[in-house]
């Protein structure tokens, strides 16, 4: 079952800020989605080998050659801040 | 015995390749603007699909074979999702389950001066993240700015399980390291942040820290010693070491804690979707065969082929340079001379200008050695030969012997001079004949003033010794 604790946990690895009433809201959501995929449980996988990737395609490369880059103005179009040619970002720790 | 246990985890650059992990911008961009070796791939924008470099995966396998793994027949990448301004994306392609190469070891020199193994666990493939520039401290900067132009850089990391007991053992095993990749040429240590530590530190019985992000062979010993220091007085009264992630201060010398609420499961590892895997075992077998010489085995036959001291072949076998610069030497001039002159001089020399055997001509060093085995320079000329080549005083050996008359004089100019001195030296002699040892070293000196320095010392005072003992 997700809780409160959950939920605030999770939006604090994802940087993002949930208002309380959002919050039971989402543990509202959160549950009835972990009990959807919970019909999975009722599949007998007895003796069946666990799935890590879908795709039979294997040694997908490219040659290590190095091509143009984007222009340091092209990078940072996007940025709503930058300085002195870096993205700035609010302070992390 | 024993009682500090410590475990580290390399990040190596794969920085002798030319293009990034899973993109094609170069690898080039030390001393370039920021934000400028960038694409949509390594910026993380939307719609952008990562195509891993397929000479990333070979480099990767030389490293783990060069480190005693074995090279797993099926390996995957995975997503290592964290929320940080350095990676655009908001995870890191990173290996978890399936790393690349697994349960390898490397010897040191352990501190009880015998060498041992040190085992590693496992060496994986990843990407780096973006360069974080703080203004100011980290713990007090007011915002950050971020250059993407790192990431995206191939790394391995190479995880050792906790076998290393000392800062000093922990130095040896970043310099075996080291050496090796730079033997592979996979590895250019000298670019800035080419090799990131994380040490994990305990003493016997106590919860582990871990110093992430040390930079810095210098600053791991620091780090580390300065967490021994801390650690000890902790439980000399009594206070509990709590498992926690610690930054090292390198204007402090000091370790400081960094309050973290991700816990290892809270970065949700799952396969990355966007690539394929690997099947690689069916490479191995040619990289094999194409490793390099490594270290120990050149080591072993330097002390073979040129009769070396197995303390002469360790040190011209630790950087692959000075090795090749030895053989370079040794096919000109005599090899166990040459070894000599090489690691207790020239190597000295370099260091003490911080500077590389690059700057020093392979043909001067054969030069200068032959002179020293014909007898025609004494070693003190040798020396300062030596000297003014790297100082840039003379152009060529023999031109510094001629200009500063460094050639040593003929024998019997010596023996004449030897035999003037002792007949000008009545009561030196009479002195040493009384039982005075040291009256010789007045006569050594007449001798050296009148060949004005350029005998050896050595020989006149055995020559002197003869003459004296004739009357």
């Amino acid at each position: 079952m997700i809780t409160r604790v959950d939920v605030e946990h999770i939006g604090w690895l994802a940087s993002i800020k949930i208002e309380d009433d959002e919050k039971d809201q989402l543990v509202e959501q959160f549950n009835s989605i972990l009990e959807y995929f919970h019909q999975l449980d009722e599949v007998d996988t007895e003796g069946v080998e666990p799935t890590y990737r879908v795709v039979e395609l294997s040694n997908i490369f490219r040659e290590d050659v190095a091509c143009p880059s984007l222009s340091q103005e092209e990078a940072l179009r996007n940025a709503p801040r930058r300085e002195n040619g870096y993205f700035k970002s609010p302070r992390i720790v | 015995m024993e009682d500090v246990i410590i475990g580290l985890e390399i990040h190596v650059q794969l920085n002798r390749l030319r293009s990034k992990m899973f993109c094609g911008c170069s690898t080039d961009y030390h001393n370039s603007e920021p934000n400028s070796h960038t694409c949509p791939v390594c910026l993380g924008l939307p719609g952008s699909l990562p195509v891993l470099n397929k000479k990333a995966v070979e480099f990767g396998i030389k490293v783990g074979l060069a480190l005693n793994c074995t090279i797993e027949e099926e390996t995957l990448f995975y997503r290592k999702n964290y929320y940080y301004p350095d990676l655009p994306k908001g995870f890191q392609i990173s290996q978890y389950d399936f790393p690349l190469a697994t349960r390898g070891h490397i010897m040191i020199l352990g501190d009880d001066g015998v060498e041992r193994d040190i085992r590693i666990n496992r060496a994986h493939m990843e990407e780096d993240p973006g360069r974080l520039v703080h203004a100011g401290t980290i713990d007090k900067a007011k915002y950050t700015m971020v250059d993407y132009n790192r990431c995206g850089m191939p790394l391995l990391e190479v995880v050792t399980e906790p076998d290393l007991h000392s800062p000093k053992e922990a130095r040896a095993f970043l310099d075996k390291l080291k050496s090796i990749l730079e033997y592979l040429e996979v590895f250019d240590g000298s670019l800035e942040g080419s090799m990131r530590v994380d040490a994990n530190i305990s003493l016997r019985g106590g919860d582990r820290t871990e110093i992430k992000n040390i930079s810095g062979f210098k600053g791991v010993e620091k780090a580390l010693s300065y967490e021994i220091t801390r650690q000890k007085n902790m439980q000399r009264r009594n206070i509990k070491v709590v498992q926690e992630t610690r930054h090292f201060d390198e204007i402090r010398n000091i370790t400081v804690s960094i309050r973290s609420k991700v816990g290892a499961h809270d970065y949700r590892y799952f396969p990355e979707c966007d690539l394929v895997g690997l099947r690689i075992a069916s490479w191995v077998p040619a990289i094999k065969a194409a490793l390099p010489e490594l270290p120990d085995a050149k080591r072993k036959r330097f002390v073979e082929q040129y009769n070396l001291s197995d303390d002469h072949a360790k040190s011209l076998t630790s950087e692959i340079k000075v090795a090749n610069f030895y053989e370079a030497v040794a096919a000109r001039a005599p090899p166990k001379l040459a070894a000599v002159w090489i690691a207790d001089v020239l190597k000295g020399e370099l260091n003490y200008r911080d500077r590389t055997v690059d700057c020093f001509s392979q043909e001067h060093m054969a030069e200068i050695v032959n002179m020293l085995a014909e007898n025609k320079i004494t070693e003190d000329g040798a020396v300062q030969i030596i000297r003014d080549l790297l100082d840039g005083r003379g152009s060529s050996p023999d031109e510094i012997v001629r200009s500063k008359g460094l050639g040593k004089i003929e024998d019997d100019a010596v023996q004449k001079a030897v035999r003037e001195a002792v007949a000008e030296s009545a009561d030196a002699v009479a002195d040493y004949k009384a039982g005075s040892e040291r009256a010789l070293n007045f006569i050594v000196g007449v001798v050296m003033k009148k060949t004005r320095g350029k005998a050896s010392p050595g020989e006149v005072h055995r020559l002197v010794k003869a003459e004296v003992e004739k009357i």
